[in-house]
């Protein structure tokens, strides 16, 4: 279960135009027109990109007043963000305390 | 008396394609030694991980076809799974072996290649996924760019949303 929550949303953001929607979105709502207008593509392939990230559980859509507009939902991208940091951590914390143990041997066969 | 540089310098994590990872790091040891803290099941038990976890190593064959197997146990219990296959052992120069980590998709091939300059030894870990999405997946939030700065936002709005 947790293991295709994370699969559908590294795919969804493997793609740099859906990783700059989702940025965009992390600042908040924001219509399909809107999301559309900084990028270099046309309306239809934003409309794929955003069917994406709805089927991924990233996006939520809704329809007001004529307009579509399209929200974050962060859970499952936090779980793979929260994943990302702790690679750096993982190993920056590993490495210090090989840093002491290698001057413990060290010492130890001098 | 001469001021010791004391300040650990991060590993350096880079993407050199589409499906694989590098992190490289320089340790002040001579290669034998920092070679036997990879494959020496006593001394890996004493780095390996974040110090608020507890390892366990289950199974560490080290040589080809060798299983290894270790579990980090955090504070609250909760039990980190990984295990593989040692497939090269090139004393102390390399180590090739296949990393799975249980809940994350994907098996990875890491090889570690240890390269000594002046006493001091460098380790080189290339980190190969099956494919782009895993991979890219892992790091997208960290270090690429567009989403990071968008995560102090995230966090709030996770605050308000749930």
């Amino acid at each position: 279960m947790k293991d295709d929550t994370l699969s559908a949303t590294f795919q969804a953001v493997a793609d740099p135009t859906r990783r700059t929607i989702l940025a965009r979105l992390a600042q908040g709502e924001a219509t399909v027109q809107e999301l559309a207008e900084p990028l270099p593509i046309s309306q239809p392939a934003v409309s794929k990109h955003l069917k994406v990230l709805e089927r991924a559980g990233l996006i939520e859509r809704r329809r007001e007043a004529q307009r579509h507009w399209c929200r974050l939902q962060a859970k499952p991208l936090q779980e793979v963000a929260v994943w990302a940091a702790e690679f750096q951590q993982y190993w920056d914390e590993s490495f210090e305390r090989l840093d002491e143990l290698l001057k413990k041997e060290k010492g130890s066969h001098q | 008396m001469k001021a010791s540089q004391s300040i650990s310098k991060p590993a350096v994590i880079t993407t050199p394609n589409d499906t694989e990872i590098r992190i490289e790091r320089t340790f002040d040891a001579p290669r034998d030694l920092v070679f036997r803290a990879y494959t020496d099941a006593k001394l890996l038990s004493q780095w390996m991980g974040p110090r608020k976890y507890k390892m366990t190593i289950e199974q560490m064959d080290v040589r080809p076809g060798g299983r290894w197997q270790f579990t980090h146990i955090d504070t609250d219990g909760t039990k980190y799974g990984f295990h593989g296959e040692y497939r090269e052992i090139v004393r102390p120069e390399r180590i090739v072996q296949t990393w799975n980590f249980e809940g994350m998709p994907g098996e990875s091939l890491q090889t570690a290649l240890f390269q000594e300059h002046n006493g001091r030894t460098t380790v080189t870990s290339i980190v190969k996924f099956e494919r782009k999405e895993h991979r890219d997946g892992m790091l997208a939030s960290n270090m690429e760019s567009g989403l990071n700065e968008g995560y102090d936002r995230l966090d709030e709005l996770l605050r308000t949303v749930h």
